[in-house]
């Protein structure tokens, strides 16, 4: 019995841990570390931790900070947010990373994942793809946070990165960021059946029932935020995360 | 005291966090030296089979691995890509292993499976244990692991097989023979199940 991966991801900024909508409206939802810490006690499968605002004030990932967080993570931990460099890479392995997400980079040089993947093995290297969909409701990837629209379908965009030896896809949709409104399944779907490799669905979760929706598109683990730092309608701040039985039920009494 | 063997193969750091956190020493290392005064050893490692044996060859680590393993028999712990060393051959490579264990490493074969699961092997997943084993005392129930592999080994001796863990077929997920012991997954990266085995080699070693 094989159970998918629930992964929680945590946005960092300014020295806080904060959560968007769509990208936007950052709103303070507590201290990394502490947050790192209850995810541990709740035994979480995997943490994806980004500094969202690496890439815009373009700088580096700040390497102190990500040893910290690693220090206190006794599961996989995948941190994303300004990487730039094979260096980079290896700097935030050495903090005590598994796996390093790539986005805007990955978008502007494909050819790096290509190098990233050969140095540091594919199961390293996730490729983070944030995708928006336009006015007549087609797809589109964006690097930089959301805010430069590149000239790819995502569908087109995996497949390369699959073929540049990602070992993973982190699919995000920008416009159910934060929104609890459910996964994009459409989105999903399309991504999950054009790659062998694992694709992690983000954006849009709300409870559990919706991460056996992610499954049965295809998804090969689910990811959330919303979903694990508020609670309730007023979205009143609250680390929390489903049980193993809650999750089990939710998984397996589907199909 | 646990020195951790450092011939770079990826993250060490995640190993030397958890043995601290459950209040053992451990030092990393790369030296002969250090590694010979050594009474209990992790052979970590993540990446490719030849890449790790060259980079033992190359540090000058066979010598005093094989004398105090096979000589002293000083408790060693495999992890990952360290595990799969321990057996004569790979598929993966063309170097000998270390040859400990009689046995070779295999590529997973997702057409044997009715899914079709993905390779590399990268999740949670539970083991079955094969027989008793210190490493195993005490342990929670229903353990799991955090497993990233697309090799595993195959074992030329049934007594050897610690641990079996199902991915499409059984395949040996921990394995151990009186000083040796060795696991595919990432103790350091599962919670308390690996804090627990970890514990179990720092002080039932």
């Amino acid at each position: 019995m094989l159970m998918p991966r629930v992964i929680p991801v945590l946005l960092f900024r300014k020295g806080g841990l904060y959560k968007t909508t769509r990208f936007k409206n950052p709103v303070y939802v507590g201290d990394p570390i502490n947050a790192v810490r209850i995810f541990n006690e709740k035994e979480v499968d995997e943490l994806v931790f980004v500094d969202i605002t690496a890439t815009p004030e373009r700088r580096g990932p700040n390497f102190d900070y990500i040893r910290e967080v690693a220090s206190e993570c006794f599961m996989p931990l995948c941190y994303g947010g300004g990487v730039r460099s094979l260096e980079d890479v290896k700097a935030v392995i050495s903090c005590g990373v598994e796996k390093v997400a790539i986005n805007s980079l990955a978008v502007e040089n494909p050819d790096f994942i290509r190098e990233a993947a050969s140095e540091f093995a594919s199961s390293t290297i996730v490729v983070s793809v944030d995708v928006k969909r336009d006015f007549f409701g087609r797809y589109h990837v964006y690097s930089h946070g959301g805010t430069r629209k590149a000239a790819w379908h995502p569908v087109e965009f995996v497949m390369l990165m699959e073929k540049m030896g990602a070992g993973e896809i982190l699919l995000t949709s920008v416009d159910r960021d934060g929104t609890k409104a459910g996964y994009d399944i459409e989105l999903i779907r399309s991504v999950s059946e054009a790659v062998g490799i694992p694709v992690i669905a983000c954006g849009g979760a709300g409870c559990v029932a919706d991460f056996s929706q992610a499954l049965e598109a295809r998804a090969s683990a689910v990811a959330a935020g919303s979903m694990f730092v508020f609670h309730g309608r007023h979205r009143a701040v609250l680390i929390n995360f489903p049980s193993q039985e809650e999750l089990k039920g939710a998984f397996f009494n589907r199909a | 005291m646990i020195t951790i063997i450092d011939y770079k193969t990826g993250n060490l750091a995640s190993i030397a966090n958890m043995l601290k956190k459950i209040g053992c020493p451990s030092v990393i290392t790369s030296s002969a030296e250090e590694i010979d005064r050594a009474n209990k050893l992790i052979l970590p490692g993540v990446g490719a089979f030849d890449t790790g044996m060259r980079n033992l060859i190359a540090l000058g680590l066979l010598e005093v691995l094989n004398r105090k393993v096979l000589e002293d028999r000083v408790p060693i712990l495999g992890i990952c890509l360290g595990m799969q060393l321990f057996v004569g051959e790979s598929e993966e490579g063309e170097l000998p292993g270390l040859g400990w264990i009689e046995g070779s490493v295999v590529k997973f074969k997702p057409e044997l499976s009715e899914k079709k699961l993905k390779v590399p092997h990268m999740s949670w997943n539970h083991t079955a244990l094969r027989k008793e084993s210190r490493l195993f005392d005490e342990m929670y129930d229903e353990p799991r692991f955090y497993f990233v592999h697309s090799f595993h080994v195959q074992l030329n001796r049934e007594e050897d097989i610690l641990a079996e863990t199902g991915y499409g077929y059984w395949f040996t997920s921990a394995l151990e023979r009186s000083n040796i012991g060795g696991v595919q997954f990432h103790p350091e990266k599962s919670h308390k199940f690996g804090m627990k085995l970890l514990k179990n080699f720092a002080e039932k070693y």
